[in-house]
């Protein structure tokens, strides 16, 4: 236990626990924004119901999301001081453009998504959903693009300052779109899409199993698993493949250690499931005999690099990338199994009487989809060490000197302790939100709810005029 | 002025944003156990913020990122030397915000009654540490040469002189927050607060007063930049200015134009400890040769160039929407189904 080992946890630790949120706020997201855009063009009570309930689940997600995701941006600085005075002028900037241009979007308009509901009228409400959505999608761009930027460094030049080593940017348009950028993009838009129907899937699955809400269910039913067995199928074929060969190219280090493949094979298996002894340089596994070289090149006697090719001291720790790689595949791979059946089962029976097995089955997809998309970033960073930029930079070099392993034992235990406490927290109140069910559907609405920018503006000198502006307090829940 | 100088200024502009926009945030929090009497009005002061609060605290977002982006030394140093104090400001702001959305989920008044305590003392805790982190800037840390704040434990950030920083912060913020809630309730609650205001606005004139006092006679040498460069006195007097106008404000009754005196002095007050620490940002109190400035803390020209495009076409975006959804939500508090 030294302080890197425990700063490394402890990003571990609080990096994947936000990262339970942000692809709800955009799977889910989209789905809202496709809810009230639906209510806009049909007016049908049923969209406007579905929208009131999944708005309400995803403030309570998007809190979680803000209240964790702060600890990232603080823990750059508080735990890998030499990372942040090494990179601070590549990776900085770009962390200022998230916060510049997409969290101020996310976070200012998000009010008027939670609380507009009952303020502006479909068009409008439609509106600032779509602003929110957009903005968590246009800050996860930001974030994989300085991500990306770790994992495939470019555009830039190190030189010593009297601060030491710094990395300094000469060409801006190479620094945001690094060679892995693209692929990781996309693969992570798609996870966290597959994540927001697989919720929608899930609930519905659950209030179908308790026989509630029976039309509301039936109808997010129809939409989630469409949306989600064809988003799973598209992540393993084409999303998740370019992954795949964006990490032959740019990274064979890494694919040779989260492949679990040592020697330099030709004709290279593609492991389903197995163990990888590091002291004895073995993967023990069960495979597919020649895949992976034809996956990689095209070819079944291409011959692939193995991790005994590379200097030992830039050794990722081979097991846990392997574990945590072949749990994403092997979800990967369960997930649109899971949606073709369901859809299949679905559409035969006319939407009745689905099996209760596959109604449970349902409802784990969306805890499947966490772990294999968590389990994915564990993947991409593990896979990265020992550096924290790719054959730049070290991560025991990017360490806070001035941390001691106390200091950081007990930051830890304090992130462990708060976080489980929230967890606990956030599941018990998603869980009565859920059992609560959504509001029984409301007469056709908001025809007297300002629906156009004018009627907004006309809307708010009017009520200040009068000093009173509209709803009864009488029916208020809380 | 050079670039760095510039984004000196937009980093200081963007941190007096914050703390004028989630400093009623806090003053509200702080105010919240007290102003209100039962859960109706409970409600109400919380819902006063509920749409805006997240948007307001955006800023500290963008100020974390524009300080890693154009001072990257300077936020290394900082955030590895004030470790334990940010792990404190980062448990109340996780507090914070699962205590605003968490309250109003069950009926059960003791739920109830232990996240209003949470959002209450986070609200306050937050305050205090702004206060005492700005008494660390003003007096400096012990930094060696290589950028490394050297100090063994939280208790080396808590001088008097810091603590009674953090005192003031809290009195403004009460004010400010004060100020905030008679804009935005009716009735009862709103007399009551508005009994508070003089003397949330005496009790900070008290501690400011002593502060500034403080300030100037301790030798941090914060008062040369206004002996060098006498335009930069527009902002002690513009705060001054600012307090006075928001004294005559209140007596008058306008609600509105008080808050937005407040806000100015707030802000001004800032740009006048900031101004008075330039060229420092944060100084070395061991060996002043080690302190981190504008010129040798800053970004290369390069990255400062592409910041400001981003700065350009962002910032301009982000002050027209915060502006129209804080309009939107102007005016009083009314409950209504999807309120917290």
């Amino acid at each position: 236990m030294n302080p890197e080992f425990l700063s490394r946890l402890q990003f571990a630790l609080t990096a994947s626990f936000h990262f339970i949120f942000p692809p709800i706020t955009m799977g889910l997201g989209i789905l809202l924004v496709w809810m009230a855009w639906k209510h806009v063009r049909t007016g049908d009570p049923v969209w406007r119901q579905a929208s009131v309930f999944w708005v309400k689940v995803y403030g309570l997600v998007f809190a979680m999301g803000i209240a964790t995701g702060l600890v990232q941006e603080f823990a750059f600085g508080m735990n890998w001081s030499q990372y942040s005075r090494f990179v601070g002028n590549v990776f900085g900037s770009l962390l200022a453009a998230e916060g510049v241009f997409a969290f101020a979007l996310e976070g200012g308009f998000l009010g008027l998504m939670l609380f507009g509901g009952d303020r502006l009228g479909p068009r409008m409400w439609l509106l600032a959903t779509f602003l929110v959505v957009f903005g968590a999608h246009f800050s996860a761009l930001w974030i994989l693009m300085a991500n990306s930027w770790m994992q495939t460094p470019q555009g830039f030049t190190t030189k010593m300052t009297e601060w030491g080593n710094q990395a300094f940017m000469t060409n801006f348009g190479a620094v945001v779109n690094t060679p892995s950028f693209l692929p990781r993009l996309l693969h992570t838009w798609v996870a966290s899409w597959i994540i927001g129907s697989a919720l929608v899937l899930s609930v519905s699955a659950w209030y179908l199993l308790k026989n509630r809400h029976r039309e509301f269910a039936k109808r997010n039913f129809s939409t989630a698993i469409k949306v989600f067995t064809v988003l799973a199928i598209l992540q393993v074929v084409i999303f998740g493949a370019q992954m795949a060969i964006s990490v032959t190219k740019n990274q064979p280090e890494k694919l040779a250690s989260i492949e679990g493949n040592w020697t330099n094979d030709s004709c290279a298996p593609l492991y389903i499931v197995g163990w990888v002894n590091e002291s004895a340089e073995k993967t023990y596994a069960i495979g597919v005999p020649c895949l992976l070289s034809f996956l990689s090149y095209g070819s079944f006697d291409a011959t692939v690099p193995g991790i005994e090719k590379f200097p030992k001291d830039d050794w990722a720790p081979v097991n846990l990338a392997f574990q945590a790689y072949h749990l994403m595949i092997d979800l990967g791979f369960l997930l649109p199994l899971i949606g073709v059946v369901a859809w299949f089962v679905w559409w035969r029976r006319k939407k009745e009487r689905m099996p209760r097995w596959l109604l449970w089955v349902c409802i784990s997809t969306v805890f499947l989809a966490e772990v294999a998309t968590i389990a994915g970033w564990w993947t991409a960073e593990v896979g990265r060490q020992p550096w924290v930029v790719w054959k730049i930079l070290r991560t025991d070099a990017a360490v806070s000197p001035t941390l001691t392993t106390g200091q950081v034992l007990l930051s830890l235990i304090t992130f462990a302790l708060l976080y489980a406490l929230l967890l606990v927290l956030f599941l018990f109140l998603l869980d009565r939100k859920i059992k609560h069910g959504p509001e029984a559907p409301e007469e056709p609405h908001g025809s007297d709810l300002p629906n156009t920018f004018r009627e907004v503006f006309r809307s708010r000198s009017q009520g200040r005029a009068s000093g009173e502006l509209e709803l009864e307090e009488e029916h208020v829940p809380s | 002025m050079s670039l760095a100088d510039f984004w000196f200024m937009l980093f200081v502009a963007v941190i007096a944003a914050y703390i004028v926009l989630d400093g009623f945030d806090l003053g509200v929090g702080m105010l919240h156990p007290f102003a209100a009497k039962e859960d109706r009005e409970r409600r109400i002061v919380l819902n006063s913020i509920g749409p805006i609060w997240d948007g307001n605290e955006v800023w500290l977002v963008v100020g974390g990122g524009v300080l890693f982006a154009a001072f990257p030394v300077v936020y290394a140093s900082m955030f590895s030397g004030f470790y334990w104090a940010l792990m404190l400001v980062l448990i109340a702001l996780i507090l914070r915000t699962v205590a605003i959305e968490f309250r109003g989920k069950r009926e059960s008044s003791r739920w109830r009654g232990l996240w209003d305590s949470v959002f209450s003392a986070s609200s306050f805790g937050l305050a205090l540490m702004l206060g005492v982190a700005f008494g660390n800037v003003v007096t400096g840390v012990p930094l060696d040469k290589n950028g490394e704040v050297q100090i063994d434990s939280l208790l080396d950030l808590l001088h008097p002189f810091v603590l009674f920083l953090g005192v003031t912060t809290v009195a403004m913020l009460l004010m400010h927050g004060a100020h905030y809630l008679v804009v935005k309730t009716e009735g009862d609650l709103q007399a009551r607060v508005q009994r508070w205001v003089p003397w949330f606005i005496a009790l900070f004139t008290l501690t400011a007063a002593i502060s500034a006092v403080w300030i100037a006679m301790g030798d941090y040498g914060v008062t040369d930049t206004f002996t060098d460069d006498v335009w930069t006195l527009v902002f002690p007097l513009g705060a001054l200015v600012a307090y006075v106008l928001m004294i005559a404000m209140v007596r008058r009754g306008r609600d509105f134009a008080a808050f937005f005196s407040s806000s100015a002095v707030l802000f001004l007050s800032l740009a006048t400890i900031s101004a008075g620490l330039y060229p420092n940002m944060l100084k070395s109190s061991t060996n002043p040769a080690n302190s981190m400035t504008v010129t040798n803390a800053s970004a290369d020209h390069y990255t400062l160039t592409v910041m400001l495009v981003v700065a350009i076409i962002g910032i301009p975006f982000v002050l027209l929407y915060t502006a129209g959804v804080q309009y939107l939500f102007s005016g009083k508090v009314k409950l209504t189904p999807s309120s917290y």
